[in-house]
């Protein structure tokens, strides 16, 4: 028994083999080197250009990459392979990272203020504390050279020239060249041309020239390398401590790991920098006030939304599709393809068009169609829900006419032939017969369109943006809100972003709808084994 | 075997776009040049698409007198403030970017832009404008167009301007139409209506010369009740409408069927095209105070990570703050220009000085974050009011609500 399998397997393998030669013939092959000889030229360039760039650890997974997928296409063998790299890189580019990522920040305090990191707050924190001496002029600069380092030769307003560097405060010299009222050379120094001065931006921007021996003074600072002005900063940071002491208060702001320069009393100094929160963002969630009074209502109202939404696009679907698959019906090309209009144009724009429609004393439906009502379609809380759902409807309906018109024609002739030859009644042959057979086919699609309307944002966005809101209540949350939506509300009020908030509520929300669909998919196995 | 060409070509088309994704994500290192390995010092600028245009000849004119090329990169409006804030971080972003003062709040508490300084070239802009590119006292953006709304008035239907709001009711009901219209919403527009609710003495916020102070809530003094009670007034007698959106209020002023329109100079165009008369007045004034509609001041911010600073300023305070620049800018997008020398010559253009007479009594719309929770509860007290709420009661609320989420 086992040499019978042990040689079929080698003899399939031969035939495999033999059949991948016998195909692939010359031009094949040379199509493959072709091809790959593309992948290849493009890898090297990206190569290159991520090297130029010191980006190493994207460089080594693209030469990883091309690596991979030149061994699997050169191989002999490899065929299940061939067929699922490509796949398998879509997937882990544009799903699993991008997945992962979110999951990630949904674990940090990524939000306005806790942008970037450490470093760059406290290069932000200490350029923004610098500030101009009231009253101090414009000194002419330029910039001077020596064996120390870089050095300012400054015409002060009144005619005085000096010359300093970072370690010599300025100090008056005399013989300096002029050239009109600006001193542009002295003994001792090289004068760096416009041009030096742009290869060493980084230093002359960095270059502080105290302005006499006492720091209270301040110090000259060039932003453009041509004119000059005296700073002091109102923020000391103190490298060895890792604090920053604002000057003038002497208040010592300090790291205590919650991602900003905290002061002894809670103050914050913004920027901070993005760090690691653990659960914060999930705990937020369930106890910030303005999230946690509406979430109940909203969960409710988006549960029904999104299971209302499928029933009822379902059924119109169904009844239509049901209709115009009858022979009878004349002209029912003209009128499928009529039926599929609301499905080609784009959600977003037909909501728009929608929310104008329905306007309260200006819309089509009010003016034209009610001859002159004002019925607030979209401004009285339970009207604005139907009209969402309405519109939902509008819109969803010809994609479940499409799916059910399919799924009915496959349904072959034959088993409803025999069961009207067994004497069922037409409602007991679609009660019994299609709609079982149909559940199989449409179950998953009920199931994925209940977890899109789930995260219906544009439709709501666009209709209503959620409103109208209880001008009562004292969260920025409407009616029709849903999950997703008052995510977006709270997450990103005006200009206060919160990421990590909103990344943790993605979180919160993929469980809920993986559990409903989850639960959803094992009611459908049991519906397949009953046929 | 079909199957197995196709199979190589979507790998090669596959590996194609693995490989140009990657490249994609670090390609802009390039753009913000190591200024020491290069020969040339490149500038990279984000300008949104409509004014690439307008840049490209200041950009080359640039080039040919300093020798740093400027890369123009254009950005959509609408992506260019959440692209800088997550890009500078990683230090990839350019090292200017085109935006608007508004921004200004989520930027400095971001910590990706760089103050930069004007030093004596602060007199030479609109004081607004000036205004509104420091924030907290230091300033972070070089302003080059300043737009605040004004009155449109219909001057077929209405000849002559009129002084105070009830003025303005009758001039265009006597001319037999909807006598004014402003864009609202189901959740009003407190930004069109701030020029009123100022005329009563009720700014947001309380300012002095170093700008807004977001701890000093004045909009619920006493002066903010008297324009909620105005405001029912005007919802009661229908001449303020929240039905009316930005898209009807338009359609209404351009087919002649109202007399005036308070909005900005984005709407002056299609108004003109539609082939009425349009007359740029004052804003007219409900309360005693004079109307001070928001101005929003657009300009170019400096990265605090460009690697090109020096260069950076010098284009910025140098050049793009010259009168040519600045008129040559104004010519592509017809907004008043930031530099007052612009502005004067910009000015002759009636429509243009029209805007301009009415931005001298605006004030920048406050950059703060804590902007966010005036907004949020703003617009929807207005709405309510409008439509028939206590005003005074509907109006404390609304102080208490912001104030609330103010302290959070």
């Amino acid at each position: 028994m086992t040499d019978r399998v042990v040689q079929t397997s080698k003899r399939s393998k031969q035939a495999a083999r033999i059949a991948d030669a016998a195909s692939g013939g010359i031009r094949m092959i040379l199509l493959k080197i072709v091809l790959l000889g593309i992948v290849d030229a493009i890898a090297v360039y990206a190569l290159f250009v991520l090297a130029l760039s010191d980006e190493w650890l994207i460089a080594s997974l693209v030469a990883v990459v091309t690596l991979v997928v030149n061994w699997i296409y050169f191989s002999k063998r490899k065929l299940p392979a061939k067929y699922l790299t490509p796949g398998v890189l879509f997937l882990i580019v544009f799903q699993i990272f991008v997945i992962g990522y979110t999951g990630y920040i949904g674990f940090t305090n990524y939000s306005t203020g806790h942008n970037s990191d450490k470093a760059q707050a406290i290069d932000a924190l200490m350029s923004s504390a610098r500030e101009r001496v009231p009253d101090s002029p414009t000194y002419k600069v330029t910039i001077v050279e020596n064996l120390e380092g870089l050095g300012m030769l400054v015409t002060a307003p009144d005619g005085e020239v000096s010359v300093g560097s970072s370690e010599h405060p300025l100090s008056s010299v005399r013989n300096a060249t002029m050239d009109g009222d600006k001193a542009v050379a002295v003994d001792g120094y090289t004068s760096l041309s416009f041009q030096d001065v742009l290869q060493r931006q980084g230093d002359i921007v960095g270059l502080e020239v105290p302005f006499s021996d006492d720091p209270n003074d301040g110090s000259l600072r060039t932003p453009d390398g041509s004119s000059a002005y005296v700073y002091t900063s109102s923020l000391v940071y103190d490298e060895q401590a890792g604090t920053m002491t604002d000057a003038s208060s002497g208040t010592v702001y300090s790291d205590t790991g919650t991602g900003a320069f905290t002061s002894s009393d809670g103050e914050e100094l913004l920027p901070g920098w993005r760090i690691t929160v653990g659960f914060d963002n999930f705990a937020r969630a369930f106890t910030e006030d303005s999230i946690r009074e509406p979430l109940i209502n909203v969960t409710i109202w988006t549960i029904v939304f999104a299971l209302l939404s499928v029933a009822s696009t379902f059924f119109l679907g169904l009844f239509l599709a049901i209709v115009f698959n009858d022979k009878r019906m004349k002209g029912r090309k003209f009128y499928r393809i009529a039926m599929i209009l609301p499905y080609a144009f784009p959600a977003f724009l037909s909501a728009l068009v929608w929310a104008g429609m329905l306007s309260e004393s200006f819309g089509f439906v009010n003016q034209v169609l009610l001859g002159g009502a004002s019925i607030p379609w979209l401004t009285d809380p339970f009207l604005a829900k139907v009209s969402i759902l309405f519109v939902n409807l509008w819109l969803g309906f010809p994609y479940m006419f499409l799916v059910a018109t399919g799924a009915l024609q496959s349904i072959p002739d034959d088993v409803v032939e025999a069961a009207t030859v067994d004497g069922a009644k037409p409602w007991q042959v679609f009660r019994l017969i299609k709609m079982p057979l149909l559940l199989v086919t449409m179950a998953p699609i009920l199931i994925s369109s209940f977890a899109f309307n789930f995260n219906n944002f544009n439709l709501i966005y666009m209709l209503t943006g959620g409103g109208p809101r209880d001008a009562a209540a004292s969260v920025n949350v409407g009616a029709t809100d849903i999950l997703i939506s008052m995510v977006y509300k709270v997450a990103f009020t005006g200009q206060l972003r919160d990421y990590g908030l909103a990344s943790a509520f993605t979180i919160i929300i993929f469980i809920l709808v993986a559990t409903i669909s989850i639960v959803s998919f094992r009611q459908t196995k049991a519906l397949e084994e009953l046929n | 075997m079909k199957v197995k060409t196709r199979s190589i070509i979507t790998a090669g088309a596959l590996a194609a776009t693995v490989g140009l994704a990657l490249v994609g994500c670090s390609s802009d290192n390039g753009d913000g040049g190591d200024g020491a390995n290069n020969s040339t010092t490149a500038l990279t600028v984000w300008v949104d698409a409509e004014r690439v245009d307008a840049l490209k000849d200041v950009a080359a004119a640039y080039k040919d007198k300093t020798g740093i090329e400027v890369k123009l990169v254009s950005k959509d409006t609408a992506k260019i403030k959440d692209d800088f804030l997550q890009q500078v971080p990683t230090g990839k972003g350019p090292d200017i970017t085109m935006g608007a003062h508004d921004w200004l709040g989520e930027l400095v508490t971001n910590g990706v832009v760089s103050p930069i300084e004007l030093a004596d070239k602060e007199g030479d802009f609109l004081e607004v404008a000036y205004a509104a590119s420091t924030y907290e006292g230091k300033q972070y953006m070089l302003p080059y167009a300043v737009e605040n709304i004004a009155l449109l008035r219909n001057a077929d239907l209405v000849p002559e301007a009129v002084g105070t709001f009830d003025e303005m009711i009758a001039a265009g009901t006597a001319a037999g139409v909807t006598p004014f219209v402003v864009q609202q919403g189901p959740e009003s527009d407190p930004y069109h209506l701030y020029p009123f609710q100022t005329s009563f003495g009720a700014p947001v916020f309380s300012s002095d010369e170093n700008g807004y102070d977001v701890s000093d809530l004045q909009i619920g003094n006493a002066g903010g009740i008297e324009y909620a009670n105005w405001l029912a007034a005007q919802g009661a007698a229908g001449t303020i409408n929240t039905e009316v959106t930005g898209d009807i209020a338009k359609e209404q002023f351009t087919t002649g069927q109202a007399a005036f329109w308070l909005t900005g100079p984005w709407n002056v165009g299609a108004a003109l095209d539609a082939g009425i008369n349009v007359a740029v007045d004052p804003i007219v004034t409900p309360g005693a105070e004079a109307a001070q509609p928001f101005a929003g001041v657009k300009g170019f911010f400096l990265s605090e990570q460009s690697k090109n600073k020096v260069a950076a300023n010098d284009f910025l305070v140098n050049y793009l703050a010259t009168e040519d620049v600045q008129t040559a800018l104004f010519e592509s997008g017809n907004v008043l220009p930031a530099l007052a020398s612009a502005a004067d010559a910009a000015s002759n253009d009636p429509i243009v000085g029209g805007f301009r007479l009415v931005g001298m009594d605006a004030v920048p719309m406050p950059a703060s974050p804590a902007m966010g929770a005036v907004w949020q509860f703003w617009g929807i007290a207005e709405a309510a009011i409008l439509n028939g709420a206590d005003p005074a009661a509907t109006w404390e609320k609304l102080a208490a609500d912001v104030q609330g989420a103010l302290d959070k």
